[in-house]
């Protein structure tokens, strides 16, 4: 009932080649080709409606590649269960009667099995992840009693209970302040010495040049991948923003900064 | 005291009251658990379309058996469980709108199951049983069914417990974890349809989607964990079961409303008074 599949040593953790994706009959992603090694810290960035959550989606083998293939250590996503989707917050009901610590634990039922209930050593994958995270008090907590920030680390400590080794974060950073934004880039490299790879879907492009590796500017196509200092050149930027560029004190700055309208927001 | 207690066991002499009684509380119990994951879906309008769907079924087994009430609950399930992986099917195929596409089969098929009781002559006492419930008819055997298929359904909802939470909290997690999320949704419209079917003759059709959301609902004011919810949801409807029969008895008012109404009331109550949540302790 739950298949895993081994993983191919040789084979990087993300591989996708000539991927497109339609989506209502439209075309949602075009030929898209790059891979990802082990423990890289990827920023996905483009303007609205791009297909960042839909590239997320066929990655984690929620939705179906039109043409092309997604690749997880050498086999289709559909075996694995090392990839997570962190949800975006505005796509969460939060008022579902559940306590940080029941959605944690429910990154740990591949593990169970069918009709296994969780262990000891469940719970100390549980209780380890929100220590990692910094919300282990909260663990009694409904969800809806969480702040923004807090909500987020807890579909991080998710993630680890899952013991994902690809974890895919949909506009984590979007509606939380300041501080809550610095906590959890700080906890993205605490991610990467654990050896997971994170891809991150932002808006934020001050935030991708200083926190990631690399950065994907994707709008349909992907426009560019590489590190900062080549994607987010202006003449780049311009071909994925179009008239949503404008220059202010030298900087680049995006005319979309919110999140909403995404894709085809939380559609299975 | 002896009076409350004469009041409390007069019509416990009746063997009707007492078979409805258990029927009342076993029915409360099985759908007010359910209820929880309808509640929680957001799927009301589903389940009053499941129950109102299944009256063509039991039409047609109420003509084939010439009135006779045993082999109505066959049916009942048979076309709750048809109608439910219809709905359900017919729902993903994204043509019409959710809500309309069920709403068409819904009415269609409630029409449909009404021309054919129409054609009995003695049909407005029957139909009115089937729509509004006939808990104190309910027969010894039936009541043996119905706990059957009741303790089958509370087991698998126990059995897949983190399954359809999961599949109801964060259905893209559980494609990701690679549970069989299509079966898994089915089990539940499943689910659903069989405790349909038990309830029919205790709250009937048009009464069946308050049993299904009520207690349900009410438990949501009052608790902020899914077991304690499904916990809080059966006690509560259990005494609206028992306490909706002493009025009925009492009163002379049809069972399956004064069941209802006393779900409702509880309802109402929480939602002015409950802790923290109330609607009196809000500006």
């Amino acid at each position: 009932m739950y298949p895993h599949i081994h993983h191919l040593p040789d084979q990087p953790i993300l591989d996708i080649s000539r991927l497109s994706v339609r989506y209502e009959g439209r075309g949602a992603l075009e030929n898209i080709t790059f891979h990802l090694h082990a423990g890289e810290r990827v920023a996905v960035v483009g303007p609205n409606g791009a297909g960042k959550s839909t590239l997320f989606k066929v990655v984690a083998g929620v939705l179906p590649p039109a043409e092309g293939e997604v690749r997880v250590y050498g086999s289709g996503p559909g075996g694995h269960v090392c990839i997570a989707y962190l949800p975006q917050r505005s796509h969460v009901d939060w008022q579902f009667p559940v306590s940080v610590g029941d959605v944690v634990m429910m990154g740990r039922i591949a593990k169970l099995g069918l009709f296994g209930w969780p262990r000891k050593r469940d719970w100390d994958f549980v209780h380890a992840a929100l220590e990692t995270v910094g919300i282990a008090d909260l663990e009694k907590r409904q969800i809806g009693q969480l702040s923004g920030g807090q909500q987020q680390r807890m579909f991080i400590a998710r993630a680890l209970a899952q013991e994902a080794e690809l974890m895919l974060m949909d506009e984590p950073l979007t509606g939380l302040d300041t501080p809550s934004q610095e906590g959890l880039l700080a906890l993205l490299g605490e991610l990467q010495r654990k050896g997971v790879t994170v891809m991150v879907a932002t808006h934020d492009l001050d935030q991708a040049a200083r926190y990631f590796d690399r950065i994907l500017l994707l709008n349909h196509r992907m426009v560019a991948f590489g590190a900062a200092g080549e994607v987010l050149a202006p003449e780049v930027l311009l071909k994925a923003y179009g008239g949503k560029l404008r220059m202010v004190n030298g900087k680049v700055v995006t005319d979309d900064t919110c999140c909403d309208g995404d894709d085809h927001d939380g559609t299975l | 005291m002896t009076a409350l207690y004469d009041w409390l066991v007069e019509p416990l002499q009746y063997g009707f009251m007492v078979r409805g009684l258990a029927a009342a509380v076993l029915v409360g119990i099985v759908c007010a658990v359910v209820g929880t994951y309808v509640v929680l879906r957001g799927m009301a309008f589903f389940g009053d379309a499941l129950a109102h769907t299944i009256l063509p079924g039991v039409a047609v087994g109420y003509l084939v058996s010439n009135g006779a009430r045993e082999p109505l609950f066959w049916w009942a399930l048979g076309t709750a469980v048809a109608a439910s992986l219809g709905i359900g099917a017919i729902t993903k195929s994204g043509r019409i709108k959710e809500d309309t596409a069920i709403g068409i089969i819904f009415a269609g098929m409630f029409a449909l199951g009404i021309a054919i009781i129409s054609t009995v002559r003695s049909y407005a006492v029957d139909l009115s049983h089937f729509l509004f419930g006939d808990v104190l008819g309910v027969t010894p055997q039936s009541l043996v069914w119905m706990a059957v298929f009741g303790g089958v359904v509370l087991l698998l909802v126990l059995a897949f417990y983190k399954e359809f939470l999961t599949i109801s909290f964060d259905p893209v997690l559980a494609t990701t974890l690679r549970l069989p999320v299509n079966r898994l949704n089915n089990l539940l419209l499943v689910l659903i349809a069989v405790t349909v079917a038990v309830a029919m003759q205790t709250v009937g059709v048009a009464l069946m989607v308050a049993m299904l959301v009520t207690p349900a609902a009410t438990a949501s004011l009052l608790t902020r964990r899914l077991p304690s919810m499904m916990v809080i949801s059966a006690t509560l409807a259990a005494f609206s079961g028992v306490i909706g029969l002493y009025i009925s008895y009492y009163l002379g008012i049809t069972s399956g409303s004064a069941i209802v109404l006393t779900a409702t009331a509880f309802f109402l109550l929480v939602f002015l008074f409950a802790p923290q949540r109330g609607l009196l302790w809000k500006k």
